[in-house]
């Protein structure tokens, strides 16, 4: 099939204007016919559900926590990017286009980058307009600072909660709405399916997560806000919900999976500590600008009380690997390292999964005041999980995935291949590339819900004939079959192994062999082993309780089994891509250096994956990417 | 890292019926896991043994959703000062400890299993007028309004609060004051927020009043259980906007009150 982005022509700046003049409108007596269903109320769907229903449509939002406000983005930490230029330090769209570009090693699709820059700047005006305490100068001007090795200070924040902040003015915008009738709200609710009449998506089906109850909704196109599939790898810094369920119902209803290979581990997470673990948790990387990274230069050293290591038996990896970028080196590079150090033997904590994050120079050098001005709330998270106190002796980081990049394959409009079926937000592939910029992500998801899709949904609503399609057509009913069928079969199997038992399995196997490095010898391996797991978890998975109340195991259960196949998909693009870019570095494809070796006469394209009927026979489609305005460079920071 | 070998008394509850505590035994508990992590355990033991896990609520696990409640020993997430339930280590116990684990007690906040509370009571007050009624697209540069710094400052104070009802929890009045008064504080505080203020004000007040929230005694139990510290100043400032917007509501030149507005 053939892949037509509906990249609007004309010179990149002038793009995104012009497709606005060109866009569809649809009469505003129309509009209130029109029902749209947007799954999913963190940043992107909840600023898409607010701003379709202010613009006249009816809206259906759902989520699958007990309230919108607590959607996954309510995590972030660190900042939002806006091209502002508020500090005049010779920031400008370009420049953020340009940078997103590069960050995400030249696997993005420029249009798309272009409108996100451009719109970054409506984003900060919208969010102050609506209460979002961002930090300020004493002048009273917002406040920036530079984030993830930028060259410009660009990025906003509001007291390491930007996240939140940011939701919870999106979550009021959405209440505005919904007390304006505009918007119905449906918590507690998980999309089990798409449902597609005639080839466009007209539904979705859900389950009620109080009362069980397996439902219909109809409507004249589906929004999928749904966010990331870190989970597949069990042990993520995403929240214990985060699912691909929604998307990879999606993809085996026809929409194309795009890049799956493509996620992002963050280097400085606080490191496993026993297999009961259930989630990672993210430091902001601020803490590289003053504190340094090493591990014993000898394996013995490991077990010594890092005091008693002699400086001359340090080893400050990448300060000896970067010396220009030094501790500052990018979120892959820095991983990378800790992985290889670890790899060797090196590794300090438990497990020897760690390396130390010191602090003591810069106290020595600050003093203990300043650097707890500084970083106070870190060390205090730290001391909370860990009981270790980070003034007194380094810290332990370790790597964990924390952002993925790959998402369905959409259009400029935001549509995926199946007609009606919209995807924003993280849950989308389109602007990050083989790799996601610090700060780049909360200004995705906000972009979409509030500028893009407002505009470019009309584009294909305009052809519909609003309510043409009802809960009542017999693909509905089947949909709800077979979704109630599937929760029959999970409750039955009645088997020896628990969903966590699987999952846990499942994402350790990922993580060898699809982590922060890849060959092609452990992705064969694990695409020998997903399946069989995957069959031993549809013969022996034990779930208790029954299908018609709250039963968290069922839920657990219905996401574990997607992760089971969707794995399998993720491990078999990073097979196929013979390449190293960005988050997905295969061993076999490096600089002597250890950069990533991209391959652009060979690889410049998004890979969109189609469900063909058999979970591991996937065809391939490509989606040729060009380069106008940012010319292909390899990466380095030597 | 060593173990601790504890004694649960759990809650146990279907919505709408009667509940009952479950004792549990709980051995070889690593004093490095979380209290969810112990809860995991615990759940994974039960499963092996054929029987429902306890059901609670969680998310993020790093305590900023806000969807983790469970009272612990009679207080509203555990015993560690300014910490939810999900950040709560087992360090924190001793070995032998008996640990009593209940749901958020409320009648605003209804049992739907075990440790699982709906409190959408929350989400309807914030709908009464916890918003800035402005539509996308239309605002001005964000810097063309300055907004002091200490302005700025307390608002974030109160937008720290997570949603998580701790606080009603906690009050023996099961009282959202300091709830709803951190809501509204930081859009009454903020020049933004002013020109809905009255309206917000009385709209959230009332809603929380419909919810079946009791009174506020100043008791101050809620700020002690507030993982977030929201403090009770803020419920002094609602207080009295409420007054002023009652007052002029009374002499007829304040909008009505709640909801609405698109
Ligand atoms: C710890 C952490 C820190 C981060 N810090 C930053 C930062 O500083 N800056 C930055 O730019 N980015 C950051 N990110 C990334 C950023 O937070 C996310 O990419 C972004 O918030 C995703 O928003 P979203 O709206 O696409 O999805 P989410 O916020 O994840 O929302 C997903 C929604 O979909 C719903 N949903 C999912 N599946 C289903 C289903 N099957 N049925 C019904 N509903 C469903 C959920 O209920 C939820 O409402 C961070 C991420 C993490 C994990
Ligand atoms: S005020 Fe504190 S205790 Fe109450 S809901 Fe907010 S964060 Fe929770
Ligand atoms: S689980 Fe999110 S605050 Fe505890």
């Amino acid at each position: 099939m053939s892949l037509d982005s509906h990249i609007p022509s004309g010179p990149m700046a002038m793009k995104w204007s012009k497709h606005k003049q060109d866009s569809k409108l649809i009469n505003p007596k129309n509009k209130r016919k029109f029902t749209v269903l947007v799954v999913g109320s963190g940043l992107a769907g909840s600023s898409a559900a607010a701003t379709l229903s202010e613009l006249g449509y009816k809206v259906k939002c759902f989520c699958f926590q007990d309230s919108a406000r607590r959607a996954h983005s309510i995590a972030a930490q660190g900042g939002i990017n806006a091209a502002k230029n508020y500090q005049n330090d010779g920031d400008s769209v370009h420049r953020l286009f340009y940078d997103t570009v590069k960050g995400g090693d030249f696997r993005a699709r420029e249009s798309n980058v272009h409108r996100l820059a451009e719109v970054s700047v409506n984003i900060i005006d919208q969010c102050v307009a609506q209460g979002v305490p961002f930090a300020r100068e004493y002048g009273g001007m917002l406040a920036n600072r530079s984030f993830g090795g930028a060259q410009v200070s660009r990025t906003f924040y509001a007291r390491g909660q930007t996240g939140q902040q940011l939701l919870l003015g999106a979550y009021s915008a959405l209440n505005k709405e919904i007390a304006a009738g505009g918007v119905q709200m449906y918590p507690r609710t998980e999309m089990l399916d798409v449902v597609t009449v005639d080839g466009h998506a007209k539904g979705i089906v859900t389950r009620n997560l109080v009362t069980g109850k397996i439902e219909a909704h109809a409507g004249d196109a589906v929004l999928l806000c749904t966010g990331d599939y870190g989970n597949v790898f069990y042990l993520s810094t995403n929240a214990m919900g985060c699912n691909v369920t929604a998307t990879w119902r999606a993809h085996k209803k026809g929409a194309f999976f795009a890049n799956p290979c493509y996620t992002q581990i963050h280097p400085t997470c606080i490191p496993v500590s026993g297999d009961y673990q259930s989630k990672l948790t993210l430091m902001s990387e601020s803490l590289r600008n003053d504190g340094r990274i090493w591990v014993p230069k000898k394996a013995a050293d490991i077990g010594k009380p890092p005091a008693q290591i002699a400086e001359s038996d340090r080893d400050y990896i990448l300060e000896r690997k970067y010396p220009s970028f030094g501790n500052l080196a990018p979120r892959d590079i820095s991983s990378r390292a800790a992985k290889e150090a670890c790899d060797e033997g090196r590794g300090v904590g438990p497990g020897g999964r760690g390396v130390y994050l010191d602090f003591a120079e810069a106290i020595q050098q600050f003093g203990q005041k300043t650097i707890a001005e500084r970083y106070g709330n870190l060390f205090a998270m730290y001391e909370k999980i860990t009981g270790e106190d980070g003034y007194k002796q380094p810290m332990r980081i370790y790597p964990a995935v924390h952002y993925t990049m790959g998402g369905l394959w959409v259009d400029y409009n935001l549509m995926s291949n199946l007609p009606g079926l919209h995807v924003l937000g993280e849950a989308n592939f389109s602007d990050h590339g083989a790799n996601r910029l610090g700060a780049s992500a909360l200004m995705q998801g906000l972009a979409d819900g509030y500028f893009v899709i407002p505009t470019t949904i009309a584009n294909y609503l305009v052809h519909q004939k609003p309510g043409s399609v009802t809960a009542e057509h017999p693909e509905f009913k089947k949909a709800v079959e077979d979704c109630t069928a599937q929760t029959k079969r999970f409750l039955n199997i009645k088997g020896k192994r628990s969903v966590d038992s699987f999952h846990r399995e499942l994402g350790l196997l990922i993580w060898d062999k699809c982590g922060m490095a890849r060959d092609k010898a452990g992705l064969e391996e694990a695409l020998q082993r997903i399946p069989a797991l995957r069959e031993e978890f549809w013969n022996n998975v034990t779930v208790p309780g029954s299908g018609d109340l709250t039963n968290p195991e069922l839920e657990k259960a219905g996401r574990v089994a997607d992760f089971m196949e969707f794995g399998e998909l993720l491990c078999r693009d990073a097979l196929h891509r013979e390449e190293s870019c960005g988050g997905h570095f295969r061993t076999e494809h490096q600089y002597p250096d250890g950069e990533a070796k991209r391959d652009d006469e060979n690889f410049s394209y998004a890979a969109a994956w189609e469900y063909t009927g058999d979970v591991s026979k996937p065809a391939l489609n490509k989606e040729q990417l060009t380069f106008e305005e940012v010319h292909l460079a390899v990466r380095s920071y030597k | 890292m060593s173990q601790l070998n504890l004694h649960l008394k759990v809650w146990r509850q279907n919505a709408g019926q009667p509940g009952h505590f479950q004792d549990i035994d709980a051995p070889d508990i690593p004093d490095h896991a979380s209290f969810l992590e112990m809860m995991d355990i615990v759940n994974e033991r039960l499963i092996a043994k054929g029987e429902e896990p306890v059901a609670f609520d969680h998310d993020c696990r790093e305590g900023i959703c806000g969807m983790c409640s469970m009272q612990i020993n009679g207080v509203p997430h555990g015993p560690e000062k300014a910490t939810t339930t999900c950040q709560l280590h087992m360090r924190k116990f001793r070995s032998g400890d008996t640990i009593w684990v209940e749901p958020f007690r409320a009648r605003a906040f209804p049992v739907l299993k075990d440790l699982v509370v709906d409190r959408s009571a929350f989400d309807r007050i914030q709908q009464a007028g916890g918003f800035i009624t402005v539509r996308t697209g239309a605002p001005q540069d964000a810097n063309a309004l300055p907004i002091g710094k200490e302005v700025a400052d307390a608002a974030m104070d109160a937008a720290e609060c997570i949603g998580c009802g701790a606080c009603v929890a906690a009050c023996k009045n099961a009282s959202a004051m300091l709830f709803v008064s951190a809501k509204a504080g930081q859009l009454n505080l903020l020049p933004q927020g002013k020109p809905e203020k009255d309206r917000r004000t009385l709209g959230m007040v009332r809603q929380m009043d419909k919810e079946g929230f009791g009174n506020c005694t100043n008791q101050y139990e809620c700020e002690a259980a507030c993982p977030k510290e929201i403090s009770v100043r803020w419920i002094t400032k609602l207080n009295r906007d409420y007054a002023i917007a009652a007052v002029k509501e009374a002499f007829g030149n304040a909008p009505k009150a709640g909801g609405g507005g698109d």
